[in-house]
This record gives C-alpha cells, sequence and structure tokens, in this order.
C-alpha cells in the first residue's frame, strides 16, 4: 500500500481490506477493480458484470455500508474499507429477509440484476427502516431490471423494511426480557 | 485499462509533487475517469487518490456560508442540514444527479471536472473535443447537444452542481504546482472559444480543494429544476438553477442559470435584468424565460431544448413566488 508521497505499482502491489466481515489480504495491480477483484480473486460472483461502466447496477455492493458500483471503484483504494457483498448479507443456509421478499413477491424473472436491488435495498434499510414508497423506488433508481421487475422490487423492498423492523422489535423486546 | 501507478498522498504537498512529475490523473469517487481510463479516452500513468489529504471531506460554516470539501460526495450533499438550509437548490442538484450509487461515490469536486458527454466524444472519434479538426455532430446524432455557445465544438456541460454553484456566486478552491488561487465558480468553465480541449480553468497538475459558499443577501430562495428523457439516472436534457432574494414580492437580486445546453453552464444575464426590480409574477416570469434562452442556435434535431429551457425557467420562478412556500 503506498502511504505518503511513495506510489505502488504499476505491478501487483498488496491490499487488504474487510470482505463480508472478514479480513482479506491479496496481490493486485493497482488497476484492478473491485468488481473483479471480488469476482476473480475471491470468487464472490454474486456482484454481477454487464456494462462494467456504471450504467446498469448488477455490480452494486457496499462500501462503509453504503450502495456503490463495484465496476467503478478501484480495489486498491478500497484498503481499510469494509465491503459488503450479496453473499455476506445472511448465512450460506438462510436467506436474509430482503431475498425471502424477493421470492414472496416474485421480484425477478432471470435474477441478473437482483444482487444488485438487493444491495441497493440493504443500503436503503440500513439507512431508513421504514421508507415510503418513493424512497423504495428512489433507492433502487440505479439498478436496471431489462425483465421489467419494478413494481415488485418495490412491493418487496417495502415488505422487507416491515418484516426486518418486526425482527428488531422483537429483539428489542427480548432485550427487555433477557 | 492500461496499467498505472497508485499513490495516496497525505498532504498537500505530496500530492502536489505527485500530480506535477508524469501523466497523473487526480481520483476522486473515480466514477467519471474510471469509465473515461477503459474506454482509452484518457491514458494517465499514475493515479493520485486525494482521500487521504486532510479537511477535503468536510463541511464547515466560514463567516455566514459555507466551505465544502472537494471530495464531500453528492450524496451529503443533498442531504446535509446546513445546505438543504441555506442553500436549498444545491442540494436539489445534487439530488437531482445521476443514481444512488453515483451520488455514493460521485464528489463535489468531480461532479465540477467530469468530462462532456458528447455521444461522439465517448465513442473515440476523433472530434475537436478530442484533438481532432471536426464536429460530427452538426448534421449528425445532435440531439443532446448544444443551443447556446456552441460552434464549433457543441458538447453540453453534464453537471448538476455548476449551474447551482454559480447560482449561488461560490468560490472555487484550486491547488497546483504553482500555489493556491481561487475563481468564480462563472470562471471555473471554460468555453470552446477559448478552449476545444478542455472544460475548466485548471491547469496540468491542479485540483479543486474546496468550494466556499457565500452568506445569501436576505430573502434569499432558490430551485433547481432539470428535465430527464427518463424519471431518473439521466443527464439533463435542460437544467435551470434559480436563485433570487426577494423583498415582498419585490425580486432584490436574481441569478438564472441554465445546464445542459451549453458547453459551459449558462448563465442568463437578460432574464436576470428582467427580474431584478419587477414584482415578481407569472408575467414576469414569462418574460424572464423568454429572456433567459435569447440567442438559441438550435441544431438539427435539438429544438425541442428552447422550449424545454424556456418552460423550466418560467416553473422555476412560479416555485419561487412568496405564496408557493418553497425556501
Amino acid at each position: 500500500m503506498a502511504e505518503g508521497g511513495e506510489t505502488a505499482g504499476p505491478g501487483h502491489v498488496p491490499v487488504t481490506l474487510r470482505v463480508n466481515g472478514r479480513s482479506r489480504s491479496l496481490f493486485i495491480e493497482p488497476r484492478r477493480t473491485l468488481l473483479d477483484m471480488l469476482r476473480a480473486d475471491l470468487q464472490l460472483t454474486g456482484a454481477k458484470q454487464a456494462c462494467d461502466r456504471g450504467h446498469c447496477g448488477a455490480c452494486t455492493v457496499l462500501l462503509d455500508g453504503r450502495a456503490i458500483y463495484a465496476c467503478l471503484a478501484l480495489a486498491i483504494a478500497t484498503e481499510g474499507r469494509d465491503v459488503t457483498t450479496v453473499e455476506g448479507i445472511e448465512g450460506p443456509d438462510r436467506l436474509h429477509p430482503i431475498q425471502a421478499a424477493f421470492i414472496e413477491h416474485d421480484a425477478f424473472q432471470c435474477g441478473f440484476c437482483t444482487p444488485g436491488h438487493i444491495m441497493s435495498l440493504v443500503s436503503l434499510l440500513n439507512a431508513a427502516p421504514d421508507p415510503s414508497e418513493e424512497q423504495v423506488r428512489r433507492a433502487v433508481s440505479g439498478n436496471l431490471c431489462r425483465c421489467g421487475a419494478y413494481p415488485n422490487i418495490v412491493k418487496a423492498g417495502l415488505a422487507a423494511a416491515a418484516t426486518l423492523r418486526g425482527l428488531r422489535s422483537d429483539a428489542a423486546r427480548e432485550g427487555e426480557d433477557g | 485499462m492500461r496499467p498505472f501507478d497508485y499513490a495516496a498522498p497525505a498532504t498537500m504537498t505530496e500530492a502536489t509533487q505527485l500530480l506535477r512529475d508524469v501523466a497523473a490523473a487526480p481520483l476522486g469517487g473515480g466514477t467519471d475517469l474510471l469509465p473515461l481510463m477503459k474506454d482509452g479516452l484518457v491514458e494517465p500513468s499514475r493515479l493520485v487518490d486525494l482521500r487521504r489529504l486532510p479537511g477535503l471531506e468536510s463541511i464547515e460554516p466560514v463567516a455566514g456560508g459555507l466551505r465544502l470539501g472537494a471530495l464531500v460526495t453528492l450524496d451529503r450533499i443533498e442531504s446535509d442540514d446546513a445546505i438543504r438550509t441555506g442553500f436549498r437548490l444545491l442540494a436539489e442538484a445534487a439530488s437531482a444527479a445521476s443514481s444512488p450509487q453515483l451520488r455514493n461515490m460521485g464528489t463535489l469536486g468531480g461532479n465540477l471536472c467530469q468530462r462532456p458527454r458528447c455521444w461522439y466524444f465517448r465513442g473515440g472519434y476523433r472530434c475537436f473535443r478530442a484533438g481532432g479538426d471536426a464536429c460530427y455532430a452538426v448534421g449528425g446524432e445532435n440531439e443532446y447537444l448544444a443551443i447556446l455557445g456552441g460552434d464549433p465544438c457543441y458538447i453540453v456541460h453534464p453537471s448538476d452542481v455548476g449551474p447551482a454553484l454559480i447560482a449561488l456566486d461560490a468560490q472555487i478552491a484550486l491547488q497546483g504546482p504553482d500555489g493556491r488561487r481561487f475563481v468564480q465558480a462563472e470562471d471555473f468553465f471554460v468555453g470552446v472559444k477559448e478552449s476545444l480541449t478542455r472544460e475548466t480553468v485548471l491547469e496540468p497538475g491542479e485540483i479543486v480543494t474546496h468550494v466556499e459558499l457565500p452568506a445569501q443577501p436576505s430573502g434569499a430562495r432558490g430551485t433547481y429544476l432539470k428535465a430527464m428523457d427518463r424519471g431518473a439516472w439521466s443527464f439533463a436534457l435542460a437544467a435551470v438553477a434559480a436563485q433570487l432574494a426577494l423583498d415582498g414580492g419585490i425580486v432584490r437580486d436574481a441569478r438564472i442559470v441554465l445546464g445542459g445546453v451549453a458547453p459551459t453552464p449558462w448563465r442568463c444575464p437578460a432574464a436576470e435584468q428582467a427580474l431584478v426590480g419587477a414584482t415578481l409574477s407569472g408575467t414576469t416570469a414569462a418574460l424572464a424565460a423568454a429572456r433567459a434562452v435569447e440567442g438559441a442556435q438550435p441544431m438539427s434535431r435539438n429544438a425541442y431544448k428552447v422550449d424545454l429551457a424556456r418552460g423550466l425557467v418560467e416553473r422555476a420562478l412560479a416555485r419561487l413566488m412568496p405564496d408557493r412556500g418553497s425556501g
């Protein structure tokens, strides 16, 4: 990692960041995008590569809790930061409430854009647990769905928000009881 | 992308040194730079990441105004209380830009320095903007291009924030190898008569470090309206940043700036003169709107922009009328 006035690269250089809660150290070229690093170096293929220009949203991941396009971030610039992909929002054998809501509300056809939409909704619900329909629509306005599942995506987002609020209040009650 | 080396300096002195030596480019959010590099339109041999420089992510009050670091993201501008309260049209402009992901990544400085979206320039044509000797949009695909201030190159400046900063009479702080300087937001952008290959006054190695929003006069209120070819995540077909100072219903000061219609954000002095001293009404709004697009010279496919820009100015002024409650 380049410190102070020093430069790193253009060959492979060490980078350390947290991915889905786990510290990962890699050797990469400075020109490696976060998306290529996730998919090719870490085999996390949930974030999809389509336009690779920030025009489609299929590569949406969280950087320090906020939705970004992984195709437009350099991996080296995420040194020390926290990245969450769709693989990291729930355990391997369980669905996150947003994922469950997508199934329940038929919020996809081909499914290619789905991880991106889900990560945009995770970002929204982190910041706004009780969003309006307009907020949900706006939260996924940076994700294209060529199958046109938008109305059901919005329904799924609102339903997932309600489920998550319920889980939180259950947890709070258990906390009081305990 | 071609290989490049990377540095993340912690001081401005180091950053300036790193930027002066080679074909270096500053890296902010990267949302415009990376696509330009992937398409081979710019090929820096070094990226200087500005993220570790002190103070570039801060929003702080100064003398009734605000000082914004160049790395403040559009998302923060959209949601910051001080900006929403005192400089509402800037929050509206940031909110109208791009998509949630891009607003989380994209920075104030980067939004001002983004390159034009002309289809021919982005498509790798050797046009004026790319150092060539023709504009392929004349008689070509020009529906998104300039109706004002073009000839011989008809790009439109894509920034939403730029028109808002000019309407707020902001100053932009620059740092380069020869030191620090300030320019008025209006003077930051360079028209096609001045240069065909750059859009700002930035010299090689020079970067935007801050934007200073001055205290606004009493009775100040403003708004930003943007017309797009879809409801979200698109560049302006036309946009207007309007900032007025009202005393009762009388306009004491007016700044009207169009976006998406000219190679720079386009200030409209004739529209401002039609407003100052007048009572803000439907009649004065219509007159000012007509003045705003005076001298427009549409291309073969973009005459619609003249009516669109005029309509936006009229609608923005209607929103700012005292009984409308817009602040």
